[in-house]
């Protein structure tokens, strides 16, 4: 009856979102009294590493090529078990709801923190584009939570850590014939700072800056919906309510109004900065901290003070 | 072709939301409902298939009466017919169950949903229809083409894209890239009006096993007022020392 955990990785090399899986499914064990079991790639680099994030047993299988394949192979594993985690990677959110259908159907998604009962499993997760918080109960089928990304956090307690292979079978209902990520970059939903800019820098020439104060901070870039719609960046970057949703430690706006559909998907974030001409953008209502100023000044004196902060660290 | 655009009915982007006094449903009063807004990507997708090979377009909805203006206005947009099954929709597997006795019972060759629904944000349905169906599934799909009864779709994933081949029938979770922003149709007169004529069939549920249980909904805090900084290096300080965010 142990917590089973899929930790998700690439490249041979296990995702930070992964670990927190580990610490997560360690939560919910401490909790239900019981074990932890992760599931990975017999590819990875180096599985007894998770018993540090609390591991009991780890077993590692030749995963299938896609979400619907790996889900068949974890539906054999999570027979009879207490519940399952799975992060709210890309991967994560097309695994989770496969795997659901397969045992029951009781599954959070977007959840926000780890389960405050276990009988029924009970969490919170947002809804409603983080304009709601909901309690939610999973009370048919195996208990699964699938989370977002930074909203629990990683922590350390030693788990025993038992490497053993498994055979489980999955069947791949599609062929991958390309996949393509760009190297180097932070992704958006597992970063921890967000540099986001809007429409407000007039155009696509002036986003170096916006790249090199993201790289003094090891941020991901992201931009509002007309900065993507007009191809000043790439869709993948465009976030709020019909983009990608975001709750990184630190979200850097720097012109963006704050239009309501732009703040459900980043209101989240811990913590919020704002930089914007218009001390009435209604942005700096959902803000923490606040620059009244012109990007194309604040912004290269900003990349400076922080990279004189981090150099001295 | 037979396509099936799955439509989720939900509060309008700029709704402010409300909770009812039990903090267990949300309190629609007021709240103006559209068609979800990855849904529009699909169905905008369909018509583009439709004219390129020919075929019918069903929307299908599963939700109570009032549901029935939005499966009007897809309508208007251009789908042939609508289905509504009849049913308060309590959770993701309940829905796909739904979704599924359909689908099963009727011959489609291409099932488009949208990534995810913006009212609890769930983006589990299609990924859970498609399991109960043993279909291909290709969630965040920013792409597709139809050769025959082959299909090439590529769906985003984190920091990238991969592009999948498969044969139909496949279930699809649109969104923005499907079709762009600017081919999204908006209902015209004539739309309006043959909308009226076109049918909308309502069947009865036959799934009520919910999986999960709403148990309460309650706003965020509000945020405290922001503090306005004059200088970068104030800003840095404050994050390093107050926010502990650097
Ligand atoms: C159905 C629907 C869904 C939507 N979904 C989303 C979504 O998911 N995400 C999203 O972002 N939007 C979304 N929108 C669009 C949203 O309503 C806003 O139009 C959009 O967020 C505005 O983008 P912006 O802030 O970049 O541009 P603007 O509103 O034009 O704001 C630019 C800002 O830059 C400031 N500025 C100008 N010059 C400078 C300067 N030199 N230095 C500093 N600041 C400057 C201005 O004061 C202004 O506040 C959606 C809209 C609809 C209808
Ligand atoms: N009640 C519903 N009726 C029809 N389709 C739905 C319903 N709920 C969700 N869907 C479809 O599933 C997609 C993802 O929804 P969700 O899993 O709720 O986030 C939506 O974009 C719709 O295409």
């Amino acid at each position: 009856m142990s917590i089973i955990v899929f930790v998700e990785d690439w490249n041979n090399l296990f995702k930070k979102a992964s670990f927190e899986a580990v610490s997560y499914a360690k939560s919910w064990a401490e909790l239900a009294g019981t074990t932890v079991t992760a599931v990975t790639s017999s590819g990875a680099a180096d599985p007894a590493a998770l018993a540090a994030f609390g591991a009991d047993r780890i077993l590692t299988t030749t995963l299938a090529a896609t979400p619907f394949g790996m889900a068949q192979q974890l539906a054999t594993i999570t027979n009879g078990s207490a519940g399952m985690v799975i992060a709210g990677t890309s991967l994560g959110r097309s695994i989770a709801p496969a795997l659901a259908a397969l045992s029951g159907g009781a599954l959070s998604t977007n959840t926000t923190d780890t389960p405050s009962s276990v009988s029924p499993v009970t969490v919170e997760r947002g809804a409603f584009s983080s304009k709601g918080i909901e309690t939610i109960e999973l009370i048919g089928g195996l208990p699964m939570v699938s989370f977002v990304p930074n909203s629990v956090g990683i922590q350390e307690r030693a788990g025993e850590g038992l490497v053993e292979n498994l055979d489980a079978t999955g069947t791949d209902l599609l062929r991958i014939t390309e996949q393509s990520i760009a190297s180097g970059k932070v992704a958006l939903p597992e970063a921890e700072v967000v540099v986001s800019a809007g429409r407000g820098l007039k155009g696509p020439e002036h986003w170096s800056m916006i790249e090199e104060l993201a790289s003094v901070l090891g941020a991901a870039t992201a931009c509002s919906k007309p900065v993507s719609d007009i191809g000043w960046r790439p869709h993948s970057e465009h976030v709020g309510q019909t983009g990608i949703q975001v709750n990184p430690n630190l979200y850097i706006a720097i012109g963006i109004s704050g239009a309501i559909q732009h703040l459900a998907g980043v209101s989240a974030s811990k913590t919020i900065v704002v930089v914007n001409t218009d001390a009435e953008a209604p942005f700096f209502k959902a803000a923490d901290y606040g620059i009244v100023g012109d990007a194309f000044e604040v912004v290269p004196q900003l990349v400076n003070a922080m990279r004189a902060f981090k150099a001295g660290q | 072709m037979n396509l099936l655009v799955c439509i989720s009915h939900v509060p309008d982007t700029t709704a402010k939301i409300n909770f009812d006094a039990a903090g267990t449903a949300l309190d629609a009063t007021g709240v103006q409902f559209v068609i979800n807004p990855y849904d529009e990507f699909s169905l905008t997708k369909a018509l583009h298939l439709k004219e390129a090979h020919g075929g019918t377009i069903t929307v299908l909805n599963v939700g109570g009466p009032e549901t029935e203006p939005t499966l009007r206005k897809a309508l208007a947009i251009g789908a042939d017919q609508a289905i509504r099954i009849n049913a308060t929709p309590t959770d993701a597997i309940t829905v796909a169950k739904e979704l599924k006795n359909h689908i099963a019972a009727n011959a489609y060759d291409l099932i488009l949903c949208g990534q995810e629904s913006i009212d609890y944000n769930g983006q589990q349905v299609p990924a859970m229809l498609a399991a109960l169906l043993s279909l291909p599934f290709v969630n965040a799909c920013v792409d597709l083409a139809i050769d025959g009864s082959a299909a090439t779709a590529t769906g985003e994933i984190d920091g990238g894209h991969s592009t999948y081949a498969g044969a139909l029938p496949m279930v699809i979770g649109g969104k923005k890239g499907l079709v762009e922003e600017k081919d999204l149709r908006i209902p015209n007169m004539r739309g309006i009006m043959t909308a009226r004529s076109k049918p909308l069939q309502v069947l009865e549920a036959t799934e009520n096993d919910a999986a999960t249980r709403a148990a309460k909904f309650v706003k965020p805090a509000a945020k405290s007022a922001v503090k306005l900084v004059d200088s970068v290096d104030e800003l840095v300080h404050l994050l390093h020392n107050e926010a502990k965010a650097i």
